[in-house]
């Protein structure tokens, strides 16, 4: 349940940022974050809320192991 | 110990049990909510959809768990309303959209997730969704931990500590691990790289004598966590006594509404009172869940009790202890 994904923060209007992850896009409350967030700042997100400012560099190798999973899963489950 | 339960299907994903020697055990803890939400709280989630009016907003991850009679899924199959959403948000959004009706949050989850349902009850007082309510089960993981290392069942050499939860906590509210009862722990990340990491700086701080609060997921845990997030779960919340599921009753270790919030509470205003609920027949769940049985040393493991018709809630979940095994075990 405390699954939380690193997403790109593309737009920000008011308490919502418009984040994408792997071209799919969606809004995120920006209500709980601590500190500002601009645009292009990758955002921690848990069930529509950023909970923290994730470092670039850390996103980027998160993402990539999660999409390396995901692809693992997805040959894993072909084989049922 | 890891207590959290998208470590312990991380730890199977991964591969990361074979990889280590004999004398490193992965035990898997209480850290699923599904798993250690009481059964006479399932039981009043399935009530609650079944009175007029009412429509039971829920995480998809509850749908299934079974209560004593049935679960939200069969609940809504008979008819009841019974929506999924991915944020408490939604459910905002389904209560605005359907003023004649009371929806009604199933607010389950540990601190990653309360502080989103504390800023989703703000949402609606700024609102004005006078016919949003909760139905609180949250609960609250360093309680837990302490509950655990009171038990003179429980050995453990070491935790590795939730990430997420940590990102809101941060890692002081953990240090009575080291300081009360001498055993070292790290929060840690999700990915293989981060778990080793972890268990490698547990080994050290075991070869060392040291017992300290590590931190070895620091791309977003900070010693302070997210101080907005805790002040909003404490602006709605306040610690109470709660049943665990497996663990029995912790002090202070759930959150009920404070009184300037008590009117989102839905068992403020409906009255379903459900009996105490009892554990299933033969079901190891409880043992599982305090790290004390492995899945595998349940008699009803793979038998009677498979993810396609479990008996307790550890093989519901995907992040349950004995669906990860189940889905992992080898033969």
């Amino acid at each position: 349940m405390c699954l939380a994904i690193p997403s790109k923060v593309i737009k920000i209007e008011n308490t919502i940022a418009t984040v994408d992850v792997y071209g799919a896009r969606r809004d995120v409350s920006l209500l709980l974050m601590p500190e500002e967030v601009t645009t292009g700042d990758y955002v921690l997100v848990h069930a529509g809320f950023a909970i923290q400012k994730v470092d670039k560099e850390a996103a980027n190798e998160a993402l990539s192991l999660i999409k390396e999973l995901l692809e693992k899963q997805e040959q894993e489950e072909e084989f049922y | 110990m890891e207590v959290c339960g998208t470590h312990t299907v991380a730890v199977f994903r991964h591969g990361i049990r074979g990889l280590l020697p004999e004398s490193i055990r992965l035990l898997s803890g209480p850290g699923c909510p599904v798993c250690v939400t009481s059964i006479k709280d399932v039981d009043t989630a399935v009530a609650l959809s079944k009175v007029s009016g009412v429509v039971l907003v829920t995480f998809g991850d509850m749908m299934r768990v079974p209560g004593s009679s049935r679960s939200l899924y069969e609940a809504k199959a008979e008819g009841a309303d019974v929506r999924v959403v991915y944020s408490p948000l939604d459910a905002l959004k389904i209560a605005s959209e359907n003023k004649d009706r009371r929806v009604v949050f199933f607010a389950t989850g540990f601190e990653t997730t309360s502080p989103l349902v504390a800023a989703t009850l703000f949402e609606a007082e700024k609102e004005g969704i006078e016919n949003f309510y909760i139905y609180s089960v949250h609960k609250l993981v360093p309680p837990a931990l302490k509950a655990l290392l009171d038990s003179p069942e429980v050995n453990v050499d070491g935790f590795i500590l939730p990430g997420h939860v940590s990102t809101i906590i941060g890692s002081r509210p953990y240090e009575f691990i080291g300081k009360d009862h001498g055993i070292p722990s790290v929060i840690t990340g999700f990915d293989a790289k981060d778990i080793l990491e972890g268990i490698l700086m547990l080994l050290k701080q075991l070869d060392a004598g040291m017992s300290d609060v590590q931190i070895q997921y620091r791309k977003v845990v900070r010693e302070e966590g997210n101080p907005r997030a805790v002040a909003t779960i404490n602006e709605c919340f306040k610690p109470s006594e709660v049943y665990w599921r497996g663990i029995g009753t912790i002090p202070e270790s759930g959150l009920i509404l404070k009184d300037k919030y008590r009117k989102r509470d839905i068992t403020e205003i409906v009255n379903v009172d459900v009996p105490e609920g009892s554990e299933p027949k033969g079901c190891s769940c409880g043992e599982v869940l305090r790290g004390v049985k492995l899945p595998t040393e349940c008699a009803l493991f793979a038998k009677k009790c498979t993810p396609e018709t479990p008996v307790g809630a550890c093989m519901v979940s995907t992040e349950g202890s004995c669906a990860a095994y189940y889905r992992y075990r080898s033969g």
